[in-house]
């Protein structure tokens, strides 16, 4: 049983580098500033572990949590 | 630019450790083995030059001083031979600090998202193709001065609602005040006054014909008690846009056609996987940052356990720090599907770049249209490959051969 993903972004450290968005489109979504916030509840779909890990790793701010549940 | 005057000469360094210079030509020439240099000696160093100047040398180090707005001051962005009164509102909000950073900064968040540089995608895409058609058919072309150095340039005024028509007027006003004006104040006082003079014509003119750009929108803008922004606080934005949106954009765009142009490998894999391109842009930006930013210590401190004292100013080298081993590995190397990629061209902290998905956009937008339409060039052995001196670093004279005749 593989373990289930949730992204997190905290919203005091992203800086709308924006680079969430666009490595995991499905995962992030940008408020009218460009700001990340998680896709609903931030619970990662199937498939789209890797997006998630990509998208944690490549946050110049490290605003990105991926937490294994 | 060889067509306009130098800057005066500092004496040349002898010891970089302890006397580094931004400036020297050794710098401009090749600066990566300078920075292993000074990262090996200590996370930051000092030189007398400049009044007084640090320079954090490791990711670590550069990330801490960018997030410190308590003991770093952003009032002065460029490091430079004087420290003249700071005007109010000079380039809001890169020269603002905390309270008044936020709302300057959040004014012009929305016009630069993701989406919005989508709607000017297809108006980037045909200012490249007319820049190609207009030396394709040569066989060989200055890439800098033909072609990256009109893309961000064109692109801003665009957005500005400014004359693209004026590109040559803009380039020169940015040579003097981030190059010349390192040195020689008249220079940057010059151009200061020309922008100011241009801009508050367009100003006027948006008075009684409003429009939909830019411009226009920062006249419309109101803070949270309804009231417009003064005026000197709509200039310094705008002069801000201009400066920031040039040749920061011709720089990045320049250094990836020069890494592409020498080579082959690299070249030959974007061609044949163009979706790798914007990873590869990510990494072209990591290995030839251009931008380098200033603070100014306004508190003594303690930096990566290095003292640091205030009166002194901060030469924050983005792209130092994207070439740090410690964070990158083969941080020297270019890996263009490097995979992890948390790279600083853009800043960090609360004075990130609000155009980096403007310049994020540009640079793919160029790299794809100009691989599209010449798939193979290299560099010209006739010519010389020429780099922008100080704040900024990018290719300013890029000769290639165009074409597999060669
Ligand atoms: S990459 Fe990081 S800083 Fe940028 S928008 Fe996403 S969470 Fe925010």
């Amino acid at each position: 049983m593989t373990e289930r993903l949730k992204v997190h972004v905290d919203p005091d450290k992203c800086q709308g580098h924006a680079r969430c968005k666009a490595l995991a489109p499905e995962l992030f979504e940008l408020d009218e500033y460009g700001n990340a916030h998680e896709a609903g509840d931030g619970i990662v779909p199937p498939g789209l572990e890797d997006k998630a890990w990509l998208a944690k790793s490549n946050c110049p701010e490290i605003a990105i949590d991926v937490i294994e549940e | 630019m060889s067509d306009v005057s130098q800057p005066v000469a500092h004496p040349p360094v002898t010891d970089w450790v302890n006397d580094f210079d931004h400036t020297d030509p050794q710098w401009t020439e090749d600066p990566f083995p300078i920075w292993d240099e000074l990262r090996a000696a200590s996370p930051v160093v000092h030189t007398e030059r400049f009044l007084g100047c640090y320079m954090p040398t490791t990711y670590e180090a550069v990330r801490e001083i960018a997030n410190d707005t308590e003991h770093f001051s952003s009032r002065r962005i460029i490091v430079r031979d004087v420290r003249p009164e700071v005007a109010r509102n000079a380039a809001p909000p890169i020269t603002s600090d905390p309270p008044v950073h936020k709302p300057a900064k959040q004014l012009l968040l929305p016009p630069f998202t993701p989406d919005a540089m989508k709607k000017l995608e297809p108006r980037m895409r045909a200012i490249c193709n007319e820049l190609i058609d207009g030396f394709i058919a040569d066989g060989k072309v200055d890439a800098a001065a033909r072609y990256s150095k009109y893309i961000p340039v064109r692109a801003i005024a665009h957005m500005l609602g400014i004359p693209e028509s004026d590109s040559d007027l803009f380039i020169n006003w940015i040579h003097m005040i981030l190059e010349l004006g390192i040195k020689d104040e008249s220079k940057l006082l010059q151009a200061a006054q020309e922008m100011s003079a241009y801009f508050s014509a367009h100003i006027e003119e948006r008075k009684t014909k409003p429009t939909d750009d830019l411009i226009s929108y920062l006249m419309n803008a109101r803070d949270k008690e309804g009231n417009p922004l003064e005026d000197s606080h709509v200039l310094g934005s705008l002069r801000l846009l201009l400066i920031a949106g040039i040749d920061t954009t011709w720089s990045a765009i320049g250094s990836s056609l020069w890494h592409l142009a020498k080579t082959p490998a690299d070249r030959e894999r974007l061609l044949a996987e163009p979706a790798l391109i914007p990873t590869a842009v990510e990494e072209l930006l990591r290995a030839y940052s251009p931008v380098t930013m200033a603070r100014e210590v306004v508190k003594e401190t303690t930096i990566s356990g290095c003292p640091v004292k205030a009166g002194n100013m901060v030469l924050l080298s983005f792209p130092a720090a994207n070439r740090d081993p410690k964070m990158f590995p083969d941080a020297d190397k270019v890996v263009i599907d490097r995979r992890e990629n948390r790279h600083a061209a853009f800043g960090l902290g609360i004075h990130r770049c609000v155009g980096s998905n403007l310049a994020r956009m540009e640079m793919q937008v160029a790299l794809e249209e100009w691989l599209k339409r010449i798939p193979d060039f290299a560099l010209d052995p006739a010519g010389t490959v020429t780099w922008s001196q100080g704040t900024v670093r990018g290719p300013r004279q890029l000769p290639f051969l165009l074409g597999k005749a060669m």
